[in-house]
């Protein structure tokens, strides 16, 4: 995973609340079973007139001059709430976003952009929501910056720390084997039903 | 020290902390469909990288196969057909456990667990879906994650995860007759909106809670996610352990002896505390129905679109912006009564709404009576033994006498997966979760209700009160 430390662009303000991961990336976009070949999707039902011919809607917040490029999205509460689908992280990711700022995130969708590469900033992103606002998000410093005003965000340890690094969180956790092994070995002898039932073939 | 349900499953299955929130957690099942689950697979496979025990990890075909009669492996989705085969292909590489087409035992995911005895009392359990919620309602940690999460869980048989806070919804009295586990669900998120239970991890209590069937507790837990919630949970009790009894991957003999014993130990302790804590009344509860494009968008079936200024009581309060983009998307406009809103088509079927006593609810209104001219309407049962279950009471019958379609199981038409949809600016009365636009295929316009209104809303061909059919 490509580490991600101070990113500096434009924003794309889509400040609406409960923006579900059906919005980001339809389930007809997911042709595949793959992670890519998503970016094209990404918010397909708002972003085209016409999805099948792939015919952009002008008045679509990301089809405007201002948004091309950015790297950073203004979305409103519980965003990405709704279906599981990573696709909807792969699909910003893909179409080339590193930072999502809201007020909060759906739990599964947090999850996913850590896993992703994403950032997820919980911060209130209406003084943000100007369009061709240049906006620095500064990770190890969790702090956003714009116009020489800054604004503190709090994110977990352990995800700052996956992100900044770009590290892979199955390769951590397996050097944490021998824990793994010693808690499943008790385990084994508290809860043998929650083992036993397995290994009968039903 | 005083404990809760939740910090109960935590502490058994917290193998170190990790730094600030974040704990390494066993995870004892791992549930994957066609949709999201075989990609986690592959992927895995790609990084070179092994099931660690094949043994929990349990695969059904759900979400993109075809449900109707005489199904294959070709599906109405476009490359449909690729996911079933590349998941199929990728469990029995690793060796899991498959509910393939055919099998008489696949279905719904979180409804063939339940019915299989995969989720227990006390286990850990993740699949890469969000309604992984609804197996909650065993007393088990069921939660949704996404596919790379599962690719975590499926290598390690753990998962890194960050502790979320408890909330207590106690739900006091009894509901009154006529009155569904789903009515009790839309009634919670009407009034928490869909980001009341953020970060939290939901225990169902209270007297209402206790009377309520399994199948019922599967209802409400299942929408914990439309609440934004981290899962549901409800301490297991006498209803659980007879539901439990023989499943087939259910312990037996002596191990069934310390499960109980186990399990009984599980409920929240008297003097535990939550972060917060909702109380509800039943008898305040009324058959609901959603009117917009989120769950918290819904009212009472005699009740009416809000207006954005008006009073709205308990209910969450209104967001302008989305309440009239809802409202434009649905044809709606402010003041519109619900109760007689022409439907052309009704689906009873999902995760929240397609098990036996569901489809029997609903029969029990379909019974002697016809389906309204002109609408469409579909019956999917929720799994395989739902649908042998429902065929040896002969309810199958009824809904075919009524004019109802009558399927294979799957997920089907509960979302759009670019195959089969109602069409376009169609409105639909459905048994389902989710009523976000274009859910049920584009542009198409679902309200979300129990299965005995949507039976009712189906004969009469009008949103219609269960209740006023019965009469
Ligand atoms: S029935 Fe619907 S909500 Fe349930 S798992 Fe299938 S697609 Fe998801």
């Amino acid at each position: 995973m490509e580490p991600l430390t101070i990113v500096t662009s434009t924003a794309v303000p889509l400040i609406r609340d409960n923006i579900d991961t059906d919005i980001i990336i339809p389930s007809r976009e997911m042709r595949t079973v793959g992670k890519k070949g998503l970016g094209d999707g990404l918010f397909a039902n708002w972003r085209y007139t016409d999805a099948a011919t792939r015919t952009p809607d002008p008045g679509f917040v990301l089809n405007k001059p201002e948004s091309q490029g950015a790297q950073i999205l203004l979305g409103g509460r519980n965003f990405g709430s709704g279906s599981s689908r990573e696709h909807a992280v792969w699909a910003l990711a893909e179409y080339g976003f590193r930072v999502v700022i809201a007020e909060s995130f759906s739990p599964i969708f947090h999850g996913n952009c850590i896993r992703n590469g994403l950032l997820p900033v919980v911060l209130d992103p209406a003084p943000l929501a100007r369009p061709g606002l240049e906006i620095t998000v500064d990770l190890p410093a969790q702090k956003v910056r714009a116009e020489g005003r800054n604004w503190s965000f709090e994110i977990d340890g352990e995800h700052k720390t996956i992100l900044v690094n770009g590290l892979d969180p199955i390769g951590m956790t397996l050097e944490l084997n021998d824990r793994i092994v010693a808690h499943e070995r008790a385990d084994r002898h508290a809860r043998a039903w929650a083992w036993s039932v397995l290994q009968a073939e039903s | 020290m005083a404990s809760t349900l939740f910090s109960k499953l935590w502490d058994i299955h917290e193998i170190c902390n990790l730094g600030g929130s974040v704990s390494l957690i066993q995870i004892d099942r791992i549930l994957l469909h066609e949709r999201t689950g075989g990609v986690a697979l592959m992927a895995l496979e790609e990084a070179g990288r092994k099931v660690r025990d094949p043994s929990r990890v349990f695969v059904t075909m759900d979400h993109v196969v075809d449900t109707l009669p005489g199904r294959t492996d070709k599906t109405i989705m476009p490359t449909g057909t690729d996911f079933i085969v590349a998941t199929r292909d990728a469990a029995r590489r690793a060796g899991a456990r498959l509910f393939d087409i055919g099998n008489a035992r696949q279905g719904i995911v979180h409804v063939m667990s339940p019915e299989n005895g995969i989720v227990l009392p006390g286990v850990t359990l993740v699949c890469p879906d969000s309604h992984t919620c609804t197996q909650g309602a065993f007393g088990a940690l069921a939660w949704g994650i996404g596919s790379s999460e599962a690719e975590h869980a499926l290598a390690t048989n753990t998962l890194r995860v960050a502790r979320p806070k408890q909330m207590r919804i106690t739900v006091n009295g009894r509901l009154p007759e006529g009155v569904t586990a789903k009515d009790l669900a839309l009634h919670v998120i009407a009034r928490l909106g869909s980001g009341g239970a953020q970060g939290h991890v939901i225990e169902y209590a209270g007297e209402a809670i206790a009377a309520l069937t399994m199948e019922e507790r599967m209802t409400l837990c299942n929408m914990a996610t439309e609440l934004a919630a981290f899962t549901a949970v409800i301490a297991p009790d006498a209803k659980t352990l007879a539901w439990m009894d023989g499943r087939p991957y259910a312990p037996a003999g002596a191990d069934w002896d310390k499960a109980v014993a186990d399990w009984e130990a599980l409920a929240t302790d008297p003097d535990a505390t939550f972060d917060l804590e909702h109380e509800f009344d039943a008898a305040d509860v009324s058959p609901m129905v959603s009117w917009g494009t989120a769950p918290q968008q819904s009212v009472t079936l005699n009740g009416h679109v809000p207006a954005d200024d008006e009073d709205r009581g308990s209910l969450a309060p209104s967001n302008p912006e989305a309440d009239g983009r809802a409202r434009d998307y649905m044809d709606l406009r402010a003041g519109d009564p619900l109760s007689g809103l022409p439907v052309d088509a009704a689906f009873i079927g999902s995760c929240t709404n397609a098990r036996l006593s569901d489809l029997r609810a609903a029969a029990a209104l379909l019974k002697g009576r016809k389906v309204a001219e002109g609408v469409k309407a579909i019956c999917v049962p929720g799994s395989g033994q739902v649908k042998a279950a429902a065929e040896a009471e002969g309810l199958h019958h009824t809904f075919l006498d009524a004019g109802f379609e009558w399927r294979e199981p799957g997920c089907s038409m509960c979302f759009f997966a670019g195959g089969e949809s109602f069409g376009e600016r169609e409105r639909v009365i459905s048994t389902t979760n989710r009523n976000f636009e274009n859910r049920q295929g584009p542009k198409t316009r679902t309200h979300i209700a129990s299965p005995a209104t949507v039976a009712a809303s189906a004969v009469t061909g009008r949103i219609t009160d269960p209740r006023e059919l019965e009469a």
